[in-house]
C-alpha cells in the first residue's frame, strides 16, 4: 500500500503577522500607488521575521498583496537574497567577484570550507552557519569581503575571519 | 585633509549625516531658494548650462533627460534614484549615502521640482540594508524639519519620497528593469521607447538618476553652471567619484575633476601599485567596458579621452589588474559574473554569456581549442548590440577588450595549457593576509 499523498505544504499551518510586522506591511503597503508594488519590502518583512520564505509564508505574501500564489514564487526566485529554504543563524556570503578575487577571495572562501566543514550552499550541522559564494556585494575597495546576514566585514584576512566566527554564535 | 573639491570635500565631517550638522554647512539653504526663486524651467536650463552628464554609466546629459518630461501631463511624475550600485567595481554611492545622506535628499527635491514630481522612490540594492535605515531616519528628520511633505518649506509644492530595498539583481541597476521591480514585477527589461521620461514608472512620467549625479545638484544650483565648469572639460565636466579597487597601496573613492590622467589617479592619489606589482591592465569603468593595458594609462579620465581609447568611463569603477594575475582568469570571473545575472530574457544574453563562461573555464583549465579564440569573438559579436538591455554588451566588451589587447596570453594558455603568470604559487596563495598590513 503507498502512503497517503500530503504535501509539506498543505500541512503547514498557515501563517499569520505579528501585530508589530502587521504594522510594517501595511506602512510598506502605503508607499505605493500598485498594492504589488510592496512585494519586495513585504517578502524582506517576511524574512525578518521567519529567517526564510517559507511556503506558509509565500502565501500569506500573496494573500496580503491579493496575487496569486506562483506569481509570488516567480517574484521571490527572480532574486538571489529571499532565502526560500531555511538557513543556518549567520549567513556568510563572499564576495567572489573580480576586485575581491584579486584580493584573495578564494583562499578567503577556501579557509572557511575547511574551517566549518561546509561548501557552498551548505549548513552547519549545529544550524549555526550557511556558506555561500556571492557576486558583488559593492565594497570592492575593501576585498576579500563578506556580509554576514546584512552586515559587511571588509579587508579580511585568516585572523578577522577567525575573530569573527567566534563572534557569532 | 579634503579628499576631493566637491561631493567629497566634507564628507568626512562627524556627524554630517545628522540633519543639523548638514545644515549648519549650508545645507537645504539651496532647496529654500529655489523653491522661493527660481522656475522649474529655470533649474532644467542651470543644470544643462552646467554640463552634468549622469554619473551611474551611460553618461547621457542630465539637464536634457529632465527636458524630455512633458509639461502639459494630467499623469503624476516621479523621480527615481537609482542607488542599486551594482556594477563590479563601484563603491562610491554607498560612501555617499551613509556619510551624507541629506545631500542626496536635497538633490532629490530639487530634482523633482526641477521636473515637478510630487514622489520620489530611492532604488537600493538589497545588500545595502544599513544604509536604508540611514536614509530612513534622515527622511523622517526631513519631514519633521517641514523639507518634505505637503508643503515644502511652507510652499505649495508637495513632495513624498520613500526608500525601496532590491533582493540581490544586478539588472535591476538599468533603468527599465528598475522600474519593473519597483512596480513588483520581476526586475526585467523594457524596451526603450518608451523612454521612462514619458512612460515610465507606472506609465507615467519619470526620470531615473543616479546617487552621485542627483547629490551634484544642489551644488550646481547653488553657485552656477560657470562654476561648475571649473572642473573638467569642455564635454565632460566637473568630478568624478572614481571607486579604486585592486593591489594598489591605498584603494578607495577618491573625487577628481574629470579629464585628470588615470595614471596621477592610480600613482598619486592610490601611492601605486603595492611593493613588488607592476600594473599588467587598468579596467576603467566598471567590470564592464574594455580594459586599458598599462602602455594606455595616460588616458584622461573622462568620457571622450576613454571613447577614443575604445573604452568607457562609465560608472568610474576602476579595477586595477596586477602582473601576477592571469588575464583568462580574470575574464573568466567577469563572464561568470554576467552569466549569473543575465535576467534570462534575451537569447543572444541568456546564451551566450553562459557559452563565454563554458569556453573560458576550459580555457583556463589548460582544455582549450585552438579555435576557441575566435569562437570568443564569434560569440561576443553575436551579443553585442542584440538584446533588449545592455547586459549583453556588458558581457560581450569585456571579451573583445582583453583579447584584443592581451591576445598572446590566451593564445598561450592554448598552446602550454596553463597560465603565462603561475597564478598558483605560494606568493599568490598567500595574498590575501595582506590585507593586514593594507
Amino acid at each position: 500500500m503507498s502512503a497517503p499523498v500530503v504535501s509539506i505544504e498543505s500541512a503547514a499551518p498557515p501563517l499569520e503577522w505579528p501585530a508589530a510586522r502587521r504594522a510594517e506591511v501595511d506602512d510598506a503597503l502605503s508607499h505605493y500607488p500598485l498594492r504589488r508594488s510592496a512585494v519586495l519590502p513585504i517578502l524582506w518583512i517576511a524574512q525578518r521575521e521567519w529567517g526564510w520564505i517559507s511556503p506558509a509564508a509565500l502565501r500569506l505574501v500573496a494573500r496580503t498583496l491579493e496575487l496569486p500564489e506562483p506569481e509570488v514564487f516567480g517574484i521571490a526566485t527572480f532574486y538571489t537574497m529571499f532565502n526560500l529554504k531555511p538557513i543556518g543563524r549567520h549567513h556568510l556570503q563572499v564576495c567572489m567577484t573580480l576586485s575581491c578575487s584579486l584580493m584573495g577571495a578564494d583562499r578567503l572562501f577556501s579557509h572557511l570550507e575547511s574551517k566549518l566543514g561546509i561548501g557552498h550552499g551548505e549548513t552547519t550541522p549545529d544550524g549555526r552557519f550557511t556558506l555561500r559564494r556571492v557576486e558583488c556585494l559593492a565594497a570592492c575597495g575593501g576585498g576579500p569581503c563578506l556580509q554576514a546576514g546584512l552586515e559587511y566585514h571588509e579587508h579580511l584576512d585568516e585572523a578577522k575571519v577567525d575573530a569573527l566566527l567566534e563572534k557569532l554564535k | 585633509m579634503s579628499r576631493g573639491p566637491l561631493l567629497f570635500k566634507d564628507i568626512d565631517t562627524p556627524g554630517l549625516a545628522a540633519l543639523e550638522t548638514y545644515r549648519a554647512g549650508g545645507g537645504y539653504e539651496t532647496l529654500a531658494e529655489a523653491l522661493g526663486k527660481r522656475s522649474p524651467d529655470e533649474c532644467i536650463e542651470i543644470v544643462k548650462a552646467s554640463g552634468l552628464r549622469g554619473r551611474g554609466g551611460a553618461g547621457f546629459p542630465t539637464g536634457l533627460k529632465w527636458s524630455f518630461v512633458p509639461k502639459q501631463t494630467t499623469k503624476p511624475k516621479y523621480l527615481v534614484c537609482n542607488a542599486d550600485e551594482s556594477e563590479p567595481g563601484t563603491f562610491k554611492d554607498r560612501e555617499l549615502m551613509e556619510k551624507n545622506p541629506h545631500l542626496l535628499i536635497e538633490g532629490i527635491i530639487l530634482s523633482a521640482w526641477a521636473i515637478q514630481a510630487n514622489t520620489g522612490y530611492i532604488y537600493l540594492r538589497g545588500e545595502f540594508d544599513y544604509i536604508q535605515r540611514i536614509l530612513d531616519r534622515a527622511i523622517a528628520d526631513a519631514r519633521t524639519a517641514g523639507l518634505i511633505g505637503a508643503n515644502v518649506l511652507g510652499t505649495a509644492f508637495r513632495f513624498e519620497r520613500y526608500t525601496h530595498l532590491g533582493a540581490g539583481a544586478y539588472i535591476c541597476g538599468e533603468e527599465t528593469a528598475l522600474l519593473s521591480s519597483l512596480e513588483g514585477y520581476r526586475g526585467q527589461p523594457r524596451l526603450k521607447p518608451p523612454f521612462p521620461a514619458v512612460e515610465g514608472l507606472y506609465a507615467c512620467p519619470t526620470v531615473v538618476n543616479n546617487t552621485e549625479t542627483l547629490m551634484n545638484v544642489p551644488h550646481i544650483l547653488k553657485h552656477g553652471a560657470a562654476w561648475y565648469r571649473q572642473w573638467g572639460t569642455e564635454k565632460s565636466a566637473g568630478t568624478k567619484i572614481l571607486s579604486v579597487s585592486g593591489r594598489v597601496k591605498r584603494p578607495g573613492n577618491y573625487e577628481v575633476p574629470l579629464g585628470l590622467p588615470l595614471s596621477t589617479l592610480l600613482d598619486e592619489h592610490c601611492g601605486g601599485m603595492r611593493d613588488g606589482l607592476a600594473i599588467k591592465a587598468v579596467i576603467p569603468g566598471g567590470s564592464s567596458v574594455p580594459p586599458l593595458p598599462a602602455s594606455m594609462l595616460s588616458t584622461g579620465l573622462d568620457y571622450e579621452s576613454m571613447n577614443a581609447a575604445g573604452t568607457f568611463l562609465g560608472s568610474g569603477g576602476v579595477i586595477v589588474i596586477d602582473d601576477q594575475t592571469c588575464l583568462v582568469d580574470a575574464l573568466w570571473n567577469i563572464t561568470r559574473f554576467y552569466e549569473h545575472e543575465s535576467c534570462g530574457k534575451c537569447t543572444p544574453c541568456r546564451e551566450g554569456t553562459y557559452w563565454m563562461s563554458e569556453v573560458l573555464e576550459r580555457l583556463e583549465h589548460g582544455h582549450g581549442r585552438e579555435s576557441d579564440i575566435g569562437l570568443l569573438e564569434d560569440v561576443a559579436d553575436n551579443i553585442l548590440g542584440k538584446s533588449f538591455c545592455a547586459l549583453g554588451d556588458a558581457a560581450a566588451m569585456p571579451v573583445q577588450g582583453f583579447i584584443q589587447h592581451f591576445r598572446a596570453e590566451f593564445e598561450y594558455h592554448v598552446a602550454h595549457r596553463r597560465c603565462m603568470v603561475n597564478r598558483r604559487s605560494a606568493e599568490i596563495e598567500s595574498r590575501w593576509g595582506e590585507a593586514v598590513r593594507a
